[in-house]
């Protein structure tokens, strides 16, 4: 690690960087989300930002880009203090960003997009070929090839990229952040993504690029830093750094005192879930595995892998395009929650707060929604039922406050977590799928969700666990891991955790 | 042959844009063939259809309406909704009607001048504009229910004030924009023609108009752009009311009163005839030149449907039904969902 710590320099350059962040600490209510960290962007780099969920690099975006003030620190654009964090027009000259949702407005043109609320130099009215014109010069300028009449709602995601690109330019910026610009692009469109960045790039264009896959950091950049658990980790020119350090200093160093989480080894048996050929156009291809009963297995992937595709498509909140879902080996109807629930499916999905419970029923009535069978019969539901239900729920799973009759919306983010786990469990599910079940959850609840879910497998259940989380691996038999809408590896038995994060990163450790 | 060879690879793709981006611009002219049928239906029925005087007259009866659709377009294209509009349209004219008619027989109060009946009608529109405004952009309530609560209340004030009974005997000012002729048309008729004018002027070709598509189509990146949202949506919103309260001078001037129930029951017309002229619910989509073809097409349906004499106690359900049946046909033939 030390030959990395070191502090890298633009020696020789006289320009100050285009971006120097220091000392930047940044809290939310108890969440500390950048803890006194630094970054320095040079002129004319491509600098790559890495970090796991969670590292603050969002958090440092928002500080960049003068949507949140830091709480200690300071940011300076080629060497002068930044704006006051009222002054957008200041801070749009010095930085844009391209963030991964949609900032054009799709039923306007590409050149009204281009020149919002400035389509007139002077006040008068607008004349659309003039505003055209102007578009089509900036266009040309930075050598885009998109119809400004075109509405940006039909312009594809690469296209739109490009079109946002072209008008933080007009905006005076050259230093542009790409928050996970490849997420949603082809292998194509990330290779053109990649050409028109070097090409602004030789234009004296500076970049900030963010992205999960470690391979195109090495394609494309010239420095990385790394921020791990809200704090910076190590900044280093690319070239003197390995695969596996960087991987390595992503994820820390491992201790590993805990006992092993796992339940016992599933004895030989038929699988109780296999999934076979699952494919949906442009989000994954031939997806194939299985689960044994009383085995934990784990679906990994970074985003964009398709993992949550794939785990909707066995619940049936999705009908994937071919392929085949088997429950006890018989073959399921696919794109039906109703008829997943009844094949012994149950499942946390990946949204708690959208698809996991209603917010303003109580703890019971959440806890109970998918099993008014059990609550009495001809659809009449006894409330006597439903509150006994409800209790061995919470005594399992420890939900707090231990009131059946208090709104889920008022619960800790945990313990709604900890609700809809519950539910999931409510019908003694003989297949359990578990979609980022611990996402944003205290250490404790971590571990209670966990063991829960451990607890079903050793009752013989599959349970599969959909996550990027390392931690939620260690609970697994097998991890089958997902690249780009493809199975690409798979691991089981005492793994390294290095070979899982380079595998969701889409890189090959033996050629690093 | 050679000539072919020649082509950029490039050029269909440009083609398929060029092509995409016309079928937009006649999305605007979509009623226009529907428009000519049902003229040309008319002038079977009766011959008096198309007769100046008789077209005269339809662009002056649905003046008010056409009005109501330019206010009702704005506020959609900007993504909130007003229902509240038809009961604007009766209580601004009626409270000038009370405050400035004699006492007796016309429910007057007789404390204001009549000349200043209108400047009152429209300080009402600002001030119900205003309300509007503050409970959807300041207080952030869902402007569906705001302008609901304020459609019943605002109803509500006018049949108090008026005692459920008609304000009549309108004088001067008030009957001026209703009842006079300018250049051989009425008032009315040139009101909309310059209010439409300057509205798709203001909406096509003005920053401020342009904000509105950027606010209903996606309110971020209109931030984002450096437009004020909140305060553009509050203007639009009194703008919508103060339009409303003009739509109630021209139409209280038309029929020389102020009934209670005036305007009541046509906001349906108002959202139907948008929506027919191809403004999205949703907002950020939509031209005033087609609201005003969508607000034409509907009341000629509706004067064809009068000359073929069919009985006055069948109009409701067919005006209804007719609307139903364009937005089916729309949505058939166009693909669009609105």
């Amino acid at each position: 690690m030390a030959d990395l710590a070191k502090q890298t320099s633009t020696t020789g350059v006289p320009t100050p960087p285009v971006v120097e962040a220091t000392g930047i600490t940044k809290r939310f209510g108890a969440t500390v989300a950048l803890d006194d960290v630094s970054l320095s962007v040079a002129s004319g780099d491509v600098h790559a930002l890495v970090g796991r969920n969670g590292a603050g690099k969002s958090t440092l975006v928002s500080v960049l880009t003068g949507l949140n003030a830091p709480d200690q620190g300071s940011v300076r654009f080629s060497g002068q203090p930044a704006p006051s964090i009222s002054d957008r027009e200041g801070w749009r000259r010095s930085v844009a960003c391209v963030y991964q949702k949609l900032t054009t407005v799709p039923a306007l043109s590409v050149a009204e997009n281009l020149f919002l609320n400035r389509q007139t130099e002077t006040a008068g009215p607008i004349s659309w070929k003039r505003l055209n014109a102007r578009a089509e010069a900036l266009l040309a300028e930075w050598e885009l090839d998109v119809d400004v009449r075109t509405l940006a709602g039909d312009l594809t995601v690469e296209q739109r990229q490009m079109v946002e690109i072209a008008r933080s330019l007009s905006g005076g910026a050259r230093f542009i952040i790409l928050d996970e610009p490849t997420a949603r692009l082809d292998a194509a469109g990330i290779e053109r993504l990649f050409d028109r960045v070097r090409g602004l790039r030789a234009q004296g264009v500076t970049f900030l690029f963010i992205s999960h896959h470690l391979n195109e950091i090495f394609e494309l950049c010239q420095q990385v830093t790394v921020y791990r658990d809200a704090r910076h980790i190590v900044s280093a020119p690319i070239a003197d750094i390995t695969h596996s350090e960087l991987v390595t200093a992503m994820t820390g160093e491992k201790v590993s005192a805990m006992t092993d989480p796992r339940p016992p080894a599933p004895a030989p048996a038929a699988p109780i879930l296999s999934v076979a050929g699952l494919t949906i156009a442009d989000v994954c291809a031939d997806v194939s595995f299985e689960v044994r009963p009383g085995e934990v297995v784990g679906l990994a992937g970074a985003g964009g892998s398709g993992k949550f595709a794939v785990a909707e498509s066995l619940v049936g909140m999705r009908r994937p395009d071919s392929g085949t879902v088997s429950i006890g080996g018989v073959r399921q109807k696919l794109g039906s929650v109703p008829a997943a629930l009844h094949a012994g499916i149950g499942f946390v999905p990946e949204d708690r707060h959208r698809e996991g419970f209603v917010g303003g029923l109580s703890i019971a009535e959440n806890l109970t929604m998918s099993v008014p069978h059990r609550l009495g019969q001809h659809g009449v539901l006894s409330p006597r039922k439903r509150t006994e239900f409800a209790w061995r729920s919470i005594d399992t799973l420890d939900v707090v406050p231990r009131d059946p009759e208090q709104p889920a919306q008022d619960l800790s983010g945990g313990n709604q977590q900890k609700v809809v786990m519950a539910r999931a469990l409510a019908d003694d599910p003989r297949v359990l799928v578990l979609m980022s079940p611990t996402a944003g959850v205290d250490v404790k609840s971590k571990q209670t969700l966990m063991n829960a879910a451990t607890e079903a497998a050793r009752a013989k259940s599959g349970v599969l666990v959909v996550t990027d989380d390392l931690d939620d691996l260690r609970y697994c038999h097998r991890v089958v891991i997902m690249f780009r809408g493809e199975v690409v590896a798979e691991v089981s038995g005492n793994w390294d955790d290095n070979t899982v994060v380079a595998a969701m990163e889409g890189v090959d450790l033996s050629n690093g | 042959m050679a000539d072919t060879m020649t082509t950029t690879p490039r050029s269909p793709v440009k083609a398929t844009q060029a092509r995409r981006i016309t079928v937009a611009r006649l999305r605007d002219l979509a009623l226009i063939p529907p428009i000519i049928v049902v003229a040309i239906i008319g002038y079977f029925v009766n011959s008096n259809f198309l007769t100046e005087s008789y077209l005269t007259s339809l662009l002056a009866d649905m003046a008010w309406i056409a009005l109501l659709v330019i206010a009702e377009s704005m506020v959609l294209i900007a993504g909130k909704m007003d229902l509240s509009l038809e009961s604007t349209v009766g209580l601004a004219p009626g409270v000038a009607a009370w405050l400035t008619l004699p006492k007796g027989i016309n429910h007057g109060l007789h404390l204001i001048p009549g000349f200043w009946a209108i400047p009152l009608a429209l300080a009402v529109g600002v001030v119900i504009g205003a309300v509007n405004a503050f409970l959807i952009v300041t207080l952030r309530i869902n402007a569906f229910i705001v302008t609901l609560g304020m459609l019943i209340t605002l109803r509500g004030l006018l049949t108090g004030i008026s005692h459920g009974q008609t304000f009549f005997g309108l004088t001067g000012s008030q009957m001026y924009l209703g009842s006079a002729t300018i250049l051989g048309l009425p008032a009315s008729v040139w009101l909309v023609i310059v209010a439409f004018a300057i509205g798709i002027f203001a909406l096509s070709r003005l920053r401020a108009g342009r904000a509105l598509y950027a606010i209903g189509g996606n309110t971020d990146a209109a931030k984002a752009a450096g437009i004020r949202t909140d305060r553009t949506l509050a203007l639009v919103l009194v703008l919508a009311s103060v339009i409303a309260a003009v739509a109630g001078i021209v139409e209280s001037g038309h029929l020389a009163s102020v009934a209670s129930s005036m305007g009541n029951g046509k906001i349906f017309d108002v959202f139907a005839a948008a929506v027919i002229g191809g403004i999205s619910l949703n907002g950020g989509k939509g031209s005033l030149f087609g609201a005003f073809t969508g607000v034409l097409l509907l009341n000629m349906v509706f004067a064809v449907l009068n000359f073929a004499g069919v009985p006055s106690e069948w109009f409701q359900f067919l005006n209804g039904a007719v609307i139903v049946v364009v937005l089916i046909v729309q949505r058939v033939v166009t693909g669009q969902k609105e």
